[in-house]
């Protein structure tokens, strides 16, 4: 029997070209040219102001440690326990879930408001997720 | 919506609780039902208004043989019942129904009849939350909670203390699931979940269901149990995606729900004799008493810590127990709404003396929803 895989995204029209940037090495959120806000998850228009004019760039991949758990019990299929779920602060503005890599996971290696930057794991030919690990330097 | 308007006049839960492998789903509903319906002294075919969530009401009045002329399927998680609560009273007052049956039960443990939830890899859940290893609610709903703790100097210990102080009110209930007592130290002791909580800071997975019975104030004084009214009334939504909450310092949905129902039943925070706060997790109730404005957020673990809210203290809060020791079949605020009604109407098993005024906090879908009722006993 096969073993029991991670969740893989499917992308939808709208997030097409975030998944697009994770698999070329970067990090895309999307601008408002109307009133400059910075959002995500992906959407055709801004959340603030409604806008439709919008404008999608590449992020800095910088972040913090905003908050997470290490799960134990129930594991997702593919993860083996125990494993931290994370969500980093952008320096952008938005959060974003994600998995904290090149790291220990315990509560004395993740430390809260940690800087981050993030990496690319290839899942198969169509998918590769951000994931982050601790900044250096 | 006018306080004191409308009133619950039936209300009662599945004929038991906790593990029940000879009932599907749906009999659990129609089993709460037929209990409520028992509970006002009424015929089914005097329901012309019905709300349920997760089960659809056409499945459900099909079911029971009910043909109603105002239905509500708002299905936002374990607080759908507070919002249905809030809806069918705007429906009495407006003339689309007379009385209205809310019912909610869920094959929790058992799992018999109960629907599938699964989350499409197209979603947004799918895509930008699925892929990192959240698994059902233990792995999402605690996920500010370090955050929180961070924010406003939180103990771990405080928030061994919520599941501390429940149990004291279970031990008095006796369909309550777990009763023993508990301390600090075995809450800091039980296994680990999703660090930072441990399995007796999780609620419990169970089975069971709950039924109301709503009509008029005016109609509410011919029936044979003392009417509870409802005061005041408040929902929101904010996100399904707890990645995606404003802040973890607090929910934005319980900001707007809580404040709402207050202002509609015309109360201050003084004036609340009970109060029940959905605990899922043991960090509800902090974030509840915060984002209710009943402290600031940074004496909230202290006050609980402290005993203000166990029996006997100032503020008796989850009385029955809660999500932790009460029971919890994955979509509590029913039981929150019992309970709240129990005490309304004096027969509460851990009754808080001469209460008038009862506030029941809901959340639903991790923090993606909120619905806040006020019941009070005076009209």
């Amino acid at each position: 029997m096969a073993e029991p895989q991670r969740a893989r995204p499917k992308p939808t029209p709208e997030t097409q070209h975030f998944w697009e940037g994770t698999k070329a090495g970067e990090l895309r959120l999307q601008r408002c040219d109307a009133c400059a806000h910075v959002y995500f998850p992906p959407r055709p228009f801004c959340p603030s102001c409604a806008s439709r004019k919008v404008s999608i760039f590449k992020a800095s991949g910088k972040g913090f440690l905003y908050s997470y758990v290490i799960n134990h019990r129930p594991a997702a299929p593919g993860f083996t326990p125990p494993y931290a779920i994370a969500v980093v602060e952008l320096d952008e503005g938005p959060r974003m879930m994600s998995n904290i890599i090149d790291s220990p996971q315990t509560p004395e290696a993740l430390e809260l408001d940690m800087k981050l930057e993030v990496a690319f794991q290839k899942l198969d030919d169509n998918i590769t997720l951000p994931v982050f690990r601790p900044a250096k330097g | 919506m006018r306080r004191n308007q409308v009133a619950v006049v039936g209300a009662a839960e599945t004929t038991e609780l906790g593990v029940i492998p000879n009932m599907s789903q749906l009999q659990l509903h129609a089993d709460a039902a037929l209990n409520a319906i028992a509970d006002a002294e009424l015929k089914l075919s005097d329901i012309d208004g019905f709300a349920t969530a997760v089960e659809t009401p056409q499945q459900v009045c099909h079911y029971l043989g009910i043909t109603p002329t105002w239905v509500d399927g708002t299905s936002v998680g374990g607080c759908s019942f507070m919002l249905h609560v809030r809806h069918a009273a705007a429906a009495i007052e407006a003339g689309l129904c007379k009385t209205v049956l809310i019912t909610h039960a869920e094959s929790g443990k058992s799992m018999i009849g109960k629907l599938p939830r699964s989350i499409p890899a197209d979603s947004l859940q799918g895509q930008f939350e699925a892929p990192f290893g959240v698994y059902g609610p233990p792995s999402m709903f605690p996920i500010p909670v370090l955050r929180f703790m961070k924010t406003y100097g939180i103990t771990h210990e405080q928030l061994a203390s919520v599941a501390v102080v429940q149990r004291e009110w279970a031990a008095k209930n006796p369909r309550a699931m777990m009763k023993d007592p508990i301390t600090v130290a075995d809450v800091l002791n039980s296994r680990m979940i999703a660090y930072p909580f441990r399995l007796l800071q999780c609620c419990l997975v169970t089975d069971g269901g709950g039924a109301l019975i709503l009509t008029s104030a005016d109609r509410a004084k011919d029936f044979p149990r003392k009417p509870v009214y409802i005061m005041g009334t408040g929902e929101s939504v904010e996100t399904p995606m707890v990645s995606q909450m404003e802040t973890f310092n607090s929910s934005r949905a319980f900001k707007v729900a809580g404040p709402l129902a207050f202002k509609e039943a015309g109360i201050a925070h003084k004036d609340v004799d009970h109060l029940m706060i959905y605990d899922a997790f043991a960090h509800l109730p902090l974030f509840g008493l915060g984002d209710l404005g009943f402290m600031p957020y940074e004496e909230t673990g202290k006050f609980i810590a402290d005993g203000n809210t166990r029996p006997g203290g100032k503020l008796p809060l989850n009385t029955n127990g809660g999500g932790l020791s009460y029971m919890h079949s994955g979509m509590y605020g029913m039981y929150a709404l019992q309970e709240s009604v129990r005490q309304m109407r004096g027969i509460a098993p851990a009754q808080v003396a001469k209460a008038k005024i009862s506030v029941c906090h809901g959340v639903g879908g991790m923090f993606a929803a909120s619905g806040t009722i006020v019941f009070t006993n005076e009209r």
